[in-house]
């Protein structure tokens, strides 16, 4: 009795460990990394306005947020982003529906589509401009075009790949129309849609900080373009910090938590 | 008790289930007039089931036995109005199927429980489609889960449940819309023997409180002798009616008593002797 007790508190504690381990090997990789870049920092190789050290970036990521200015910037940043993503992913789950169960959409928007994919969706950005202006509405069509297609493959792709027998199965209980697209094709082909969402997302996020490059009012993207402009690296890398953890934070915000349910359900690994 | 249990719930009625509550108490017949398949599959024609032709009486119990590759669950599909027939028309209760319907309910080979729904929600999912409010349809999803002793399950996943866990929710959530046709396409062909023999008494039990008409598809001779008042064997591909059996045998019949094994041997008899002819021979249409 007891010496199960012992087990498995041993047991539990080890799995503790194993849980702590990863985060303690992580801390320690980074610890490394950073001296290396303050060694390099210190041989003096280049000025350090062009190559600061990581504690004057940190001072800059802190003095960029203490003086309100990364804050607002991030907010505009990420305004434009919720707007074209929700876009795209209107767009793209009924195209991605439409291409996955419609044999000529298929095999002509489905050809046009790949096309789409393979064209950096900044390139679309000189375009935009010229039809809309260097607006808000420029930059948030780069970003729909960013997530659009990726969002689209992925639904389609999941579609394809769902089991005729759940459809059967579906129609058999009674299921019709819209229905059966609602309730069993979107559901069932859920884990491929969420590798489109996300791969769709990280295109937004890169399409979105190239267009803000060319953009003169606050944003993420134009912060790197003043720091370039003000000879200041030690800003440029804060601004870059901050839009790497914007970047994570989202990930784990919204896809990390609906991953995780998916893969507890379908009992993927 | 599983009687006792059913008969309780005949009654019910949801919205939209005329064909459910217009025959509370169990089957309807059927009839099979002449229906072929043909697939096209890569260019060729492939003949799947030769003409069959089929009378069901209300509430009987029919096994399906032929080789694989036959169009047993070809034909099943047919009858539940997935597929359409080449050729030949199914009558269900006298009306002419024209599409899948809640009174004909299939349960497929591979059990096809949706992964993304709950045990309990994949039970009431037909419940659901026929507009039936949640509350209610959790109710009966619950009930009729205690019913095939699953219990405690409601709330797992499909990938958390043994293989005749995954049958048992598949026969719950088919017989929660009180259909008046079982159509069961091997259920419980990849279980051990143990499960099978359990599951296959609940079925009888079920069968005999409700009066179903089922048609149950099977390789194990002995398995349709034991529960068919009907046992046909169908030919190699393009699958046919080559036999009929009327098993008269007192129910219920163990699958080891002499006469079960006596009868199934003289089907065993039959099924091998057609399935003499090549196989490949057929495979040309
Ligand atoms: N959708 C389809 N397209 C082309 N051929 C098909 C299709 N469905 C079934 N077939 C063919 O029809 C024939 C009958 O198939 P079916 O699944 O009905 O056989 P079965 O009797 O149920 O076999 P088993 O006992 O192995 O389950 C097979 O030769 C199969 O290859
Ligand atoms: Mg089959």
């Amino acid at each position: 009795m007891s010496g199960e007790m012992t087990t498995m508190l041993a047991e539990q504690s080890r799995l503790g460990r194993a849980r702590v381990m990863p985060w303690i090997r992580r801390l320690i990789f980074y610890l490394i990394l950073l001296s290396i870049w303050e060694g390099i920092v210190r041989l003096e190789i280049w000025p350090p306005y062009l190559f600061p050290g990581p504690l004057i970036v940190a001072n800059a990521l802190w003095e960029g947020v203490t003086q309100g200015l990364f804050l607002p910037a991030a907010l505009v940043s990420l305004r434009r982003l919720a707007i074209g993503y929700s876009i795209s992913l209107s767009l793209g789950l009924v195209l991605g529906l439409l291409l996955g169960r419609n044999k000529l959409i298929q095999e002509t928007v489905g050809s046009l589509v790949l096309g789409m994919q393979a064209l950096p969706s900044v390139c679309w950005l000189p375009l935009a401009i010229l039809w809309f202006g260097l607006n808000e509405r420029a930059i948030i069509f780069v970003v729909v075009l960013g997530a659009l297609f990726s969002i689209t493959l992925g639904v389609e792709a999941g579609v394809k790949n769902t089991p005729p027998v759940y459809l059967k199965a579906a129609r058999n209980l009674g299921a019709r129309g819209v229905r059966l697209y609602t309730q069993v094709l979107l559901p069932a082909a859920l884990p491929a849609i969420l590798n489109g969402l996300k791969q769709g997302w990280s295109f937004a996020w890169r399409s979105l900080m190239a267009g803000e490059l060319l953009y003169y009012t606050l944003s993420l993207g134009n912060l790197l373009q003043t720091g370039r402009d003000l000879n200041d690296a030690a800003q440029v890398m804060a601004v870059m910090v901050m839009i790497v953890i914007v970047g994570v934070t989202i990930d784990q915000i919204l896809f990390a938590p609906v991953e995780r349910r998916v893969r507890e359900r379908w009992g993927l690994a | 008790m599983a009687e006792r249990h059913l008969v309780a719930q005949h009654g019910h009625a949801v919205a939209g289930m005329a064909d459910a509550s217009e025959q509370p108490s169990g089957g309807i017949s059927l009839e099979i007039v002449g229906v072929s398949k043909r697939f096209l599959a890569r260019g060729r024609m492939v003949e799947a089931l030769a003409p069959v032709d089929l009378q069901v009486k209300p509430g009987e119990l029919i096994c399906l036995l032929g080789p694989s590759g036959c169009g047993k669950s070809t034909l099943l599909s047919i009858i539940a109005g997935l597929e359409p027939p080449s050729s030949g028309l199914i009558r269900a209760g006298g009306r002419k199927v024209q599409g899948p319907g809640i009174d004909r309910v299939l349960l497929f080979q591979e059990a096809a429980l949706f992964p993304w729904l709950d045990v309990q929600h994949n039970v009431a999912f037909g419940l659901r489609q026929a507009g039936m409010p949640e509350a209610e349809r959790m109710r009966m999803a619950r009930e009729y889960l205690e019913l095939v002793h699953l219990s405690g399950f409601e709330h797992s996943y499909v990938h958390q449940l043994s293989g005749g866990m995954r049958q048992r929710v598949a026969l719950a959530r088919a017989l929660v819309l009180n259909p008046a046709v079982l159509l069961m396409d091997e259920p419980f062909g990849a279980l051990d023997a143990l499960t099978r023999d359990k599951l296959q008494i609940e079925l009888e039990t079920i069968w005999a409180a409700t009066g179903k008409t089922i048609l149950f598809v099977t390789h194990n001779v002995r398995e349709a002798v034991a529960l068919g008042d009907r046992v046909l064997v169908f030919s190699p591909r393009p699958g046919r009616i080559i036999q009929e059996f009327s098993i008269t045998l007192p129910r219920p019949r163990s699958l080891e008593h002499h006469q079960t094994i006596d009868q199934a041997r003289e089907i065993l008899a039959v099924l091998h002797a057609d399935q003499r002819p090549d196989e490949e021979a057929n495979d040309e249409w």
